[in-house]
């Protein structure tokens, strides 16, 4: 079996102690392979927005295991000592809104993780400005966030999780703002990527245009995960 | 690595620069109070300086001309000048009075002085000095008043035939110059209608108008009306001697009050204008809390106005200081502006002032240094802010 990109088993999340505690999730297991882009389903409050921030080093799992490439990051505690530099150089986000930094041009909004992560700024505007084009937006390279179309501003997003090559993306309802068109046109974008870097990407949303899209899909319910086959319909 | 503070500022300068350019105008205000109080100070010194007098003669327990009413005979001068080491020593009066310059009145400090001795002034702008006994004047700039110009000092009409500056009473009034005969009259000389009323009053009475001494009612009614006073005498010390130990002689054998320069500018400084000093210093607290509250207020909101920003900014890894080092980099270039501006626009409208306002430039870089620590101070409160926010605000959820 070739190894998972990401891979959680028992991935356990209790907010809260006694009689007052809730238990957001109570059994998540997911593998995912790199390149591969499943979705992650289940209605309001039945865990994944708990279960993102889990797998984006934002909560601590209350237990479970979280392995990155093979690389255990959590198991009953996290195992990295440096949880910001995880979320920087492991993981990328993509929102339901772009949340591009408004005072950064588009390149340094795409070169900004690089450079946190250590790497110089000529380097780093040079990995931005490949990724940019790679997403058919490098002709905005020096505009200004404002001045873009909300599907650029999403391309723009995408571009900078990619930014630090990580293992995983975690796409909190990226489509869920945009038209049919547009949101296939984001998926579509998502699947390249996710070829192009192998990088796993999850997806949550409740989207109905989209959900066909995919290959795999989770489903969360009560805090716990079933997996399904998709459709994994063309673009 | 970029800077995230530059490149925020650069994104809306216009606000940022306006919001520094209200802080400016704040700072500025600030500046120019402690000009006022240097101004004050400097006058009072100034003033001490360009009356080329080394000793001021007084009262007995009285604090000097320009603190408490002093009167002395004007014969006392020719007995000072007997004394070892007084080389110069000159009658001086003093009276802060409105006078009438065409149709409007301007306040002055009347200075009645002798031409030539200690208690002219220094030097002039422009004219001359008093040459004439009668009628003339040396006024201040800060009067208004031009060469040439007449005013009306009581029932006499003056011309002014110099200019001088920086001869200005403690409390601000200008100075003019006039001879001493003619303040001496303008100051204790009373008007016709008191003149008779005091000689019937006389007349009446039986002990001063005896029968059999010729001349006697003459002579009392001349000394009622005839000035005989002076505020002070200022006198210049020969070479080479200590002017303590010559205010120390006059103190022990005239029984009179000597101040020497140092003695002066201590009544000045620490006495007669405290009470403004201390006013302009809980002013000065006061601008500055305020202005430490509205850079707080300023820096806190524009952190506010970035909470997702930054919530987004720590969700990919940026590091607690890179973010507190941006809001502490924009409350600083916050205050390197409202410096700039603060001390410019004080610079512009210091002589403006009635009073004169001094800006030190041991002001100015002490102020610069309070500035940047009301600054880096007020930053705190939207740094906490912006530490707590936490990464997950970005998810949602």
């Amino acid at each position: 079996m070739p190894q998972a990109a990401i891979e959680i088993s028992g991935l356990r999340k209790v907010y809260g102690q006694g009689d007052t505690a809730v238990e957001a999730l109570k059994e998540v297991n997911m593998r995912i392979q790199p390149g591969e882009v499943v979705g992650l389903i289940g209605p309001s409050g039945s865990g994944k927005s708990t279960l993102l921030k889990c797998l984006g080093a934002v909560t601590e799992p209350t237990a479970g295991e979280i392995r990155f490439n093979g690389e255990t990051v959590y198991a009953n505690g996290w195992r990295v000592g440096d949880i910001r530099a995880l979320r920087r150089d492991r993981i990328g986000f993509v929102f339901q809104a772009p949340y591009l930094i408004p005072f950064l041009d588009v390149t340094d909004n795409v070169a900004l993780l690089p450079m946190l992560a250590g790497r110089p700024n000529a380097e780093a505007r040079a990995r931005a400005l490949d990724l940019l084009t790679a997403l058919d937006v490098a002709h905005r390279a020096r505009a200004q966030v404002s001045q873009l179309s909300g599907g650029e501003q999403q391309r723009v997003a995408i571009a900078r999780a990619l930014a630090n090559q990580p293992p995983v993306i975690l796409a909190d309802e990226p489509t869920a703002p945009l038209d049919s068109e547009r949101a296939l046109t984001v998926v579509r974008i998502l699947n390249q990527m996710a070829q192009q870097y192998r990088t796993a990407i999850i997806v949550v949303t409740h989207d109905e245009k989209i959900i066909p899209t995919f290959r795999r899909i989770y489903h969360i319910r009560d805090g716990r995960t079933y997996e399904e086959a998709g459709e994994g319909r063309a673009f | 690595m970029i800077s995230l503070a530059g490149r925020d500022i650069l994104h809306a300068w216009g606000k940022y620069v306006f919001t520094g350019l209200g802080l400016g105008l704040l700072i500025g205000v600030t500046l120019s109070m402690a000009g006022i109080y240097r101004g004050m100070v400097d006058d009072a010194k100034v003033l001490l300086r360009n009356s080329g007098a080394d000793i001021w003669v007084v009262q007995k327990d009285t604090l000097g001309p320009y603190a408490e009413p002093s009167s002395l005979h004007d014969d006392i001068y020719r007995s000072l000048l007997g004394l070892p080491g007084v080389a110069r020593a000159a009658n001086a009066t003093y009276l802060t009075m409105q006078v009438r310059r065409s149709d409007e009145d301007v306040r002055v400090m009347v200075v009645g002085i002798t031409p030539g001795q200690p208690g002219e002034p220094g030097y002039l702008l422009a004219g001359r000095r008093l040459t004439r006994s009668h009628y003339e004047a040396i006024a201040d700039i800060k009067a208004g008043l031009a060469q040439g110009e007449k005013v009306r000092i009581r029932r006499n009409d003056y011309t002014v035939v110099g200019l001088t500056r920086r001869m200005v009473s403690s409390s601000g009034d200008p100075m003019l110059f006039i001879p001493l005969k003619d303040a001496q009259a303008a100051q204790f000389l009373k008007d016709n209608e008191a003149i008779r009323n005091d000689r019937a009053r006389t007349a009446a009475n039986p002990a001063l108008n005896r029968p059999g001494v010729p001349g006697l009612i003459e002579a009392i009614d001349a000394s009622k009306t005839e000035s005989r006073s002076v505020n002070a005498v200022l006198v210049q010390v020969a070479p080479g001697w200590p002017p303590a130990a010559v205010a120390e002689n006059i103190r022990r054998w005239k029984y009179l009050q000597a101040y020497t320069v140092a003695d002066m500018e201590d009544i000045l400084v620490s006495k007669l204008i405290s009470t403004s000093a201390r006013q302009i210093g809980m002013f000065l607290v006061i601008l500055a809390i305020v202005s430490a509250a509205i850079v707080s207020f300023i820096i806190y909101t524009m952190t506010l106005s970035k909470v997702r920003e930054i919530a987004v900014l720590k969700l990919i890894g940026t590091r607690n200081r890179t973010i507190a080092g941006m809001i502490l980099q924009q409350a600083l270039g916050l205050g390197l502006i409202a410096f700039v501006v603060g001390k410019t626009v004080a610079t512009l409208w210091a002589p403006h002032f009635p009073k004169y306002v001094l800006l030190e430039p041991g002001d100015a870089i002490r102020g610069f240094f309070a500035v940047m620590a009301i600054c880096a101070l007020a930053s705190t409160l939207a740094i906490r802010t912006a530490l707590k926010v936490d990464p997950a605000e970005a998810i949602g959820g």
